[in-house]
């Protein structure tokens, strides 16, 4: 025992005394945090917009004003020529345009109505529709200020509600995903290459003919890097909590359990790749390639997995983090108990046992 | 009483032999040296006997216990160095040597008497990193973590390989004194020069060993008459003497050319005679004991004749 | 000066206070075999750089092949050849493909590369291994290899960087004879090593110790000087004293 402590502290020293893995440890989640909660936002805010307003009368000068009110765009100064429109679109100034013909505030009180052109750049078609929709939003709400007394006969208003995040709060959906993908640096990159250090130091080999138990070096390595995910685990939440204001409905005891589990399976598969690798390069690529890119594809937490083909449907299944999201989703975000994520989490400890085992079985005491 | 005991051990890589069919005993006290070049073998060895290597065949025993069976009972007792530095460069030098001195389930202080003359080197730079340390120092911090726990056979492989002169020379002085303290050393290196320091010696080349005894009476088996001989221009004097009818070897060696005769003439006149007839300018020419080096060179010779008459056998 | 392979005169390299070279003077003649000792930390690898082309002097006057070491080091590294153990040819590529190679890096032409190492191949009796990869060759002959290739473009002094730590007595002497025989040629042999037995093939040595050089004359004759059989304890003498250490 008095042995195992001794090695668990040493652990400690070479990662508090590592810069780069400090930095990977406490550098990464507050930069990924920072990234996803603001850099990278799926909210779409400041469109660049061109106005071509033919019209210059008060109905136009209405809308403009409006367009320019919302957050949502950023209108550009006003153009002339249908070719200036096109230009800007090409050099990337703006996202889209809106044209005004002449007569736009006559047409409007006649029996045929009055016309008006949105363009907008459809290379990147998500901001392209959420830019339109928002644009037409305005010039419904617009049309209905004109005149509200007059109501159609038949009309059918939606009534939208979006659950669970009612106010859109991108940063929900990927503060699961970032857990999952920290655990996955953590757990599985850092352990692999600390043991396959030892390897390549040497140190392994005294440590083989000490008489300290082989699978106990294993076990010393786990520790610490579950010790530091948990802490990581904290800070990520801290940070979701109070700079991005997520709300944690389910109960943080069962979110705990949750992620020790999937520490666990993390970490037997970092013991596993240290114990078929026996450089620090290698040990990195396979964490890297093998694990954090399923993670970050086959999770669901970037791209919707049922818009993916088959085939990356079926190895989804195999990728534990596609899991532990799943979980964590569940509770975190929707407050549910156990009774709803049991199989979830029964998939994962099966995939914990059955990795932890090979990777105790594979363990060479022997070079 | 035999520390280690080797019989017969082969092992090979794919089909790169390593160890080919070696056999030898290290008694009880002995500093005993395996002396040979790089990818003799060594290490193979070394591996085999503190049970991180197994064999394809043979058996071993290092202090009475079997290699494979009783591989436990030895990680006990022995005390390894490997061949490169194998400690942690980010820890402390108090930090690795109180490290290993847990891991080996004892303390600094239970055998502190063993490691006092080597740790009082290092103690002045007990909180500096291993990694900050010079040659030298590495090499004495290394071993004193491979006898803390007060093995009965240490293992060391290659130990002064990369280090100066000046630390070798300590280095072989610890080792001396080691040994009054009765423990077995089993030590590797590729420098001829370091084998008279140990009690017995095995010269090792090609996975396999040539001889086994003590250095002083190697060199006193060399089976010919060994003569030294120098002249300004080398190079040409090598040439001249290589292809000499009378000359049944001769290489360089340092500043001087190591020969034999082919006849068993014991003067060194004769190798002054033969020399004369290419006259060299200031030509020297001695009489000399043969070295460590001189009988390696002379049994891989021999080895490589024998093979060579073997294969024109076969192959009739 | 027209004999003088290496000219130094109070070649110094500073890092902020630590001098690791200390004003070391000492030339070297055209076709000499010179050794260039020192422990580990007594500057000797930063001496090399320098001469090498690699690094710049802090002051003092060198000159490499005639080539001044602060203006001309492209040319400095055109006229010599390089060959360390650790570092020499590439293990995936074959014999031929290494010679190819080494040779388009220092601008010998197709058809010299060609003629050139045919005949290498043939003179290290390698022919049936031409094609194979380096790797699968035993450690002496690669290093002959190594050597080979470092001459390969005739330079006019090769630094040879621990070139036989380890391998067998019989090779070590395949390899000094090669090393006679470039240095026969004309070519003049610059060895650094802190082995002091690889040390004793060298026409003349010179020791260095804390960034100076402490002694430089042959073998024989510092070993006179000493009062010793081995240049082991010249050296043992010299760097006892040392105060630096270290890699």
């Amino acid at each position: 025992m008095k042995q195992l402590f001794a090695f668990i502290r040493k652990e400690f020293y070479h990662v508090f005394r590592d810069r780069r893995t400090l930095l990977i440890l406490f550098g990464f989640p507050i930069v990924q945090i920072l990234l996803f909660g603001f850099a990278l936002s799926s909210e779409v805010k400041n469109i660049g917009v061109a106005i071509q307003d033919n019209a210059h009368d008060v109905n136009s000068s209405e809308i403009i004003n409006r367009i320019q009110k919302s957050s949502y765009f950023k209108v550009k100064e006003e153009i002339v020529s249908y070719s200036d429109v096109e230009r800007r679109f090409k050099d990337g100034s703006i996202r889209c345009a809106i044209i005004f013909p002449v007569n736009f505030g006559q047409d409007l009180y006649r029996k045929e109505g009055s016309r008006i052109q949105i363009l907008a750049d459809a290379s990147d078609p998500n901001t392209a529709t959420i830019a339109v929709n928002y644009l037409t939003a305005i010039i419904r709400a617009y049309q209905q200020d004109l005149n509200p007394n007059r109501t159609l006969s038949y009309q059918i208003v939606p009534q939208l509600r979006q659950l669970y995040n009612e106010e859109q709060n991108g940063s929900l959906n990927f503060i699961p995903g970032v857990i999952a993908l920290i655990f996955m640096i953590v757990s599985t990159a850092l352990t692999s290459v600390a043991v396959v250090r030892e390897k390549e130091l040497g140190t392994m080999e005294i440590l083989l003919v000490s008489p300290f138990k082989p699978i106990l070096v294993l076990i010393a390595k786990a520790i610490p890097y579950l010790v530091l995910s948990l802490i990581n685990f904290i800070i990520i939440l801290l940070l979701a909590v109070f700079l991005l204001n997520v709300e944690i409905r389910g109960s943080l005891v069962l979110i705990f359990a949750e992620s020790i589990l999937f520490i666990i399976t993390c970490l037997s598969l970092g013991l596993l790749i240290s114990n078929v690798t026996d450089s620090q390069q290698t040990a990195m690529l396979i964490s890297m390639m093998g694990m954090m890119l399923p993670t970050l594809l086959l999770t669901g937490f970037m791209f919707p997995l049922e818009n993916m083909p088959s085939i990356f449907q079926v190895i989804s299944h195999i990728v534990p983090s596609r899991y532990y999201y799943a979980i964590i989703k569940a509770v975190m975000l929707k407050g549910l108990g156990f009774g709803y994520v049991w199989k979830e989490t029964l998939i994962l400890a099966g995939m914990a046992v059955v990795l932890l085992s090979i990777a105790l079985k594979r363990f060479k005491i022997r070079l | 009483m035999i520390a280690v005991s080797v019989k017969n051990i082969v092992k090979s890589y794919g089909n790169v032999s390593a160890v080919d069919d070696v056999s030898f005993d290290v008694k009880k006290g002995e500093l005993f040296g395996l002396i040979g070049p790089d990818g003799a073998g060594k290490t193979s060895i070394f591996r085999i006997l503190t049970t991180l290597l197994l064999a394809d065949s043979g058996t071993a025993t290092v202090a009475g216990f079997d290699v494979v069976s009783e591989y436990q009972q030895i990680r006990n007792r022995v005390g390894y160095m490997p061949g490169r530095f194998s400690l942690y460069q980010d820890l402390t030098v108090k930090e690795n040597l109180t490290f290993f001195a847990t891991i080996f389930g004892t303390t600094i202080q239970e055998n502190y008497t063993l490691i006092k003359e080597i740790y009082d080197q290092i103690k002045p730079f007990n909180d500096r990193r291993a990694g900050k340390l010079s040659g030298g120092m590495k090499q004495k911090l290394a071993l004193c973590c491979a006898l803390i726990h007060k093995p009965d056979v240490l293992f060391l492989d290659e130990p002064t390989t990369g280090v100066d002169v000046v630390s070798r020379k300590e280095f072989w002085e610890m080792l001396a004194k080691l040994k009054e303290q009765h423990i077995t050393i089993v030590v590797s290196t590729p420098y001829m020069d370091e084998a008279r320091l140990c009690d017995r010696i095995a010269l090792i080349q090609g996975g396999k060993i040539m001889s086994i005894d003590e250095p002083a009476a190697m060199v006193k088996n060399f089976p010919k008459t060994l003569f030294a001989a120098k002249a300004d221009n080398i190079y040409r004097l090598l040439e001249d003497l290589r292809s000499d009818p009378s000359i049944e070897s001769c290489y360089a060696f340092g500043e001087y050319l190591h020969l034999t005769l082919k006849s068993d003439e014991d003067h060194k006149d004769a190798i002054f005679a033969v020399a004369n007839k290419y006259s060299p300018a200031n030509l020297v020419v001695e009489k000399i004991t043969a070295s460590i080096e001189d009988s390696f060179i002379r049994l891989m010779r021999d080895r490589a004749i024998t093979k060579e008459f073997n294969q024109v056998n076969d192959g009739k | 000066m027209e004999n003088k392979a290496i000219i130094c005169k109070d070649l110094t390299k500073q890092f902020g206070d630590f001098k690791a070279v200390d004003k070391i003077t000492f030339d070297v003649d055209q076709g000499e075999i010179f050794g260039f000792l020192g422990a580990n930390g007594a500057g000797k690898t930063t001496a090399m750089r320098i001469l090498c082309g690699l690094s710049y002097p802090t002051s003092g006057e060198a000159t490499v092949a005639g080539f001044n070491v602060y203006k001309e080091q492209e040319l400095i590294k055109k006229n010599i050849g390089y060959m360390s153990q650790k570092f020499s040819l590439y293990d995936n590529l074959t014999i031929l493909e290494n010679i190819e190679f080494y040779g388009g890096v220092y601008g010998v032409s197709r058809a010299e590369i060609k003629a050139r190492s045919a005949d290498l191949v043939h003179t290290l009796g390698l022919e049936k291994e031409a094609k194979k990869l380096v790797g699968e060759l035993p450690l002496g002959w690669k290093q002959k290899l190594a050597f080979s290739v470092a001459i390969f473009h005739r330079p006019k002094i090769v630094f040879l960087d621990e070139p036989t730590g380890g391998v067998d007595p019989i090779t070590r002497r395949q390899f000094w004879d090669m090393i006679y025989e470039a240095a026969a040629s004309n070519i003049t042999v610059f060895v650094t090593t802190h082995y002091m037995d690889e040390a004793e093939y060298c026409n003349r040595i010179s020791i260095m110790v804390d960034g100076k050089v402490e002694a430089m004359d042959s073998p024989t004759n510092l070993k006179q000087r000493f009062n010793t059989h081995s240049m082991d304890e010249v050296f043992y003498q010299l760097a006892r004293g040392a105060k630096r250490s270290g890699d």
